[in-house]
């Protein structure tokens, strides 16, 4: 295994920027999702890594070797495809045996090969059927199985399990948590389905129209987004984001939101203190806001609008001044449309946002390795 | 309501089914009288009224039309020119069908119009050209000349059926071959060319057909060297009754076999099932 690096990369097709300046380094055995919205550039990355797509620009490395310039068979990858292109006129045998055949095994050690590989991902009963003759999430395995069956550096994945079932989705993920974990494959994953991402990345890059705005573990994706974007993208609800407004009072730094007063800790007020404008975006998640049936000195007033119980907690839609917000509670809290309920935010939680570039003020520059 | 739409329906299918039948009758009647003429004596031939059902079969006058001396012969050419002419139009078809449907490359709806625009000359107006050049590189009255033009008269559409043939096979096939090992001609003999065969054998059906019909051109081109129909064409209309019925089931016979020979053993490849 080894690592994969790729060096202010572009490629356009046309005037499309596909993929803009992206630089990526995935360390040896890690594991890391590509997220972003539809047509951010996920595919061409990929395949530009994969060889299938020459760059405009910049290079790529796997394992400190350049390989630009080689065709895809040269570069000693695996990769699964977005509709899993496994082989039609093969049986799943001779699909998952296709790379060892190339690189002309011995037969043996094909067999031995393509029968591990198969109880890995549990076809091996498949294994002289032909691809017409299997569901959806059995191609799917043989697409993986195929992929690991051969020895390649790094394993590149598009949106593996994107046409599959919900039900068989939550089970093919988890299946590939704990293969991916046994085989210690370099790995490079794309999705634009966030919680696959989060769940199974070791890190996670966001993309967007082409570049990646952030890259670091899942939590802090999560957690601290870099910008609006992210914040809005990743997160079910997404992120509330609320209109505040900075000011000074006896000396203390003090964001007026919500109709309301927060005080942020001491950290953040340095850096409000620093901006040009008063004025920042208070991003805060659903599940960082306490709900309080009395008024409280720190807390805002709010009016419920709409109660979503979904089980494991509601999910409850409030006016918050002028603005709405969502906020989690338990699964047991009692609200009625229309009633008065106070929000204490957890200031510590919240992300403060630059107005104008849309960024996080704490954020500087994503770390990129 | 319901009642009517489900009746209307059935008058549909009716229709349908009706309309199928008059044109598979088009075709099969004359194919059946043919083949029963064939299989008759001189003198039932003869004969009038005529049975729709054989009294006697006999092999009398498919021998009369076999012993003639030129039938034999001429067959061979009709053969040997159809695989030349099959062979050549896929050889040189196929990979101009197989970039037409995967490269973009400068010019290509100018290429695939004026591929179509070949068509346009008619192959009367081309005969005598060819024929005269034909005679000066000493290839008059040989059947690699009839091939040429019948592969000429093919290509067009070889080229068209075969470009969406490889429409139809994924790129992204191809791409997994190349990312496991295989170079890109690999790609297309072990993964392309094989999800092709099947429409590349129509194609190639079709193309066969064509030449084995041919009149016009393998009748300029030749003299000794004839193929069957052209051979047949000139024959024909001096010859006995029994020998024309002779001659049309053969000229019948050897197409109808070799398309039902290439689609059943490909499309039993893969598990297309015939219904
Ligand atoms: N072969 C191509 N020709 C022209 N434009 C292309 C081509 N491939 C991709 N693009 C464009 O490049 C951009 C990025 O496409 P890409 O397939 O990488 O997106 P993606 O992030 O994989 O999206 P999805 O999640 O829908 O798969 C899109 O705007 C797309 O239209
Ligand atoms: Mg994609």
């Amino acid at each position: 295994m080894a690592e994969i690096h790729v060096e202010s990369v572009r490629k356009t097709f046309g005037k499309v920027k596909a993929v803009w300046d992206v630089d990526l380094t995935v360390h040896d055995r890690e594991f890391v999702v590509l997220l972003g919205p539809s047509g951010c550039g996920k595919t061409t990355l990929l395949r530009c890594i994969a060889g299938l797509e020459q760059v405009d620009q910049g290079r790529v490395f796997i394992g400190q070797r350049d390989v630009t310039d080689l065709p895809p068979r040269r570069r000693q990858i695996a990769m699964v495809f977005q509709n899993y292109a496994v082989f039609p006129h093969l049986t799943v045998f001779e699909n998952v045996a296709f790379g060892l055949r190339m690189q002309h095994r011995p037969k043996d050690e094909i067999k031995k090969r393509v029968q591990s590989a198969a109880e890995l991902l549990h076809i091996e009963n498949l294994l002289d059927r032909y691809p017409s003759q299997l569901s959806g999430g059995q191609r799917q395995r043989v697409a993986v199985a195929r992929a690991i069956a051969v020895d390649s550096l790094v394993l590149l994945m598009d949106e593996p399990l994107s046409n599959l079932d919900a039900l068989l989705r939550l089970e093919m993920r988890a299946e590939l948590k704990r293969l991916l974990r046994e085989i210690e494959a370099t790995t490079l994953y794309v999705t634009h389905d966030q919680v696959e991402a989060l769940s199974l990345g070791d890190r996670i890059a966001v993309m967007r129209d082409g570049q990646i705005l952030q890259y670091d573990t899942p939590l802090n994706v999560y957690d601290k987004p870099a910008d609006l974007f992210i914040g809005g993208f990743i997160g079910n609800p997404p992120m509330n984001f609320l209109d505040g407004e900075v000011r000074t009072e006896d000396g203390r730094l003090i964001v007026r939101t919500g109709g309301g007063e927060i005080y942020p800790p001491p950290e953040a007020s340095a850096v409000l203190s620093r901006l040009k404008e008063p004025s920042v975006l208070v991003g805060i998640r659903a599940e960082n806001i306490e709900t309080l049936s009395a008024p409280a000195e720190d807390a805002l007033q709010a009016t419920v609008l709409v109660v979503e119980p979904l089980g494991s907690h509601n999910l409850i839609t409030m006016q918050l001044g002028p603005e709405q917000i969502k906020v989690n509670t338990d699964a047991d809290f009692q609200a009625q449309p229309g009633q008065t309920i106070w929000l204490r935010l957890n200031t510590d939680k919240i992300r403060w946002i630059d107005k104008a570039s849309g960024r996080a003020l704490d954020y500087d520059v994503s770390p990129q390795s | 309501m319901k009642r009517k739409t489900s009746y209307s329906r059935l008058v549909v299918r009716g229709l349908v089914y009706l309309v199928a039948v008059l044109i598979a009758l088009w075709i099969l009647i004359p194919i059946y009288l043919i083949t029963i003429a064939a299989f008759s004596p001189k003198d039932v031939i003869y004969s009038w009224p005529k049975s729709l059902f054989p009294q006697t079969i006999s092999l009398e006058t498919l021998k009369f039309f076999v012993s003639a001396q030129y039938v034999l012969p001429s067959l061979r050419n009709s053969v040997v020119v159809a695989l030349l002419t099959l062979v050549i139009s896929l050889v040189i078809g196929a990979p101009a069908g197989y970039a037409l449907a995967r490269y973009i490359f400068r010019g290509k709806d100018i290429f695939r119009i004026m591929i179509l625009s070949t068509r346009a000359f008619p192959i009367v107006i081309l005969s005598i050209p060819l024929a005269v050049t034909f005679m000066k590189w000493g290839l008059y009255d040989n059947l690699i000349s009839v091939a040429i033009l019948h592969v000429a008269m093919a290509l067009p559409t070889t080229i068209l059926v075969t470009s969406s043939v490889f429409v139809g096979v994924s790129k992204e096939l191809e791409e997994a071959a190349t990312v496991f090992g295989c170079s890109r001609v690999q790609a297309f003999t072990r993964v392309a060319l094989p999800l092709a065969l099947p429409g590349l054998a129509a194609s190639a059906i079709f193309t066969f057909v064509l030449s084995w019909n041919e009149v016009f051109a393998a009748t300029i081109l030749t003299l000794q060297n004839r193929t069957l129909p052209a051979r047949l064409f000139i024959q024909l209309a001096a010859s006995p009754l029994p020998f024309r019925f002779a001659g049309g089931f053969f000229i019948l016979i050897p197409a109808i076999t070799f398309m039902f020979f290439i689609r059943r053993y490909l499309f039993s490849l893969w598990g297309i099932t015939l219904k």
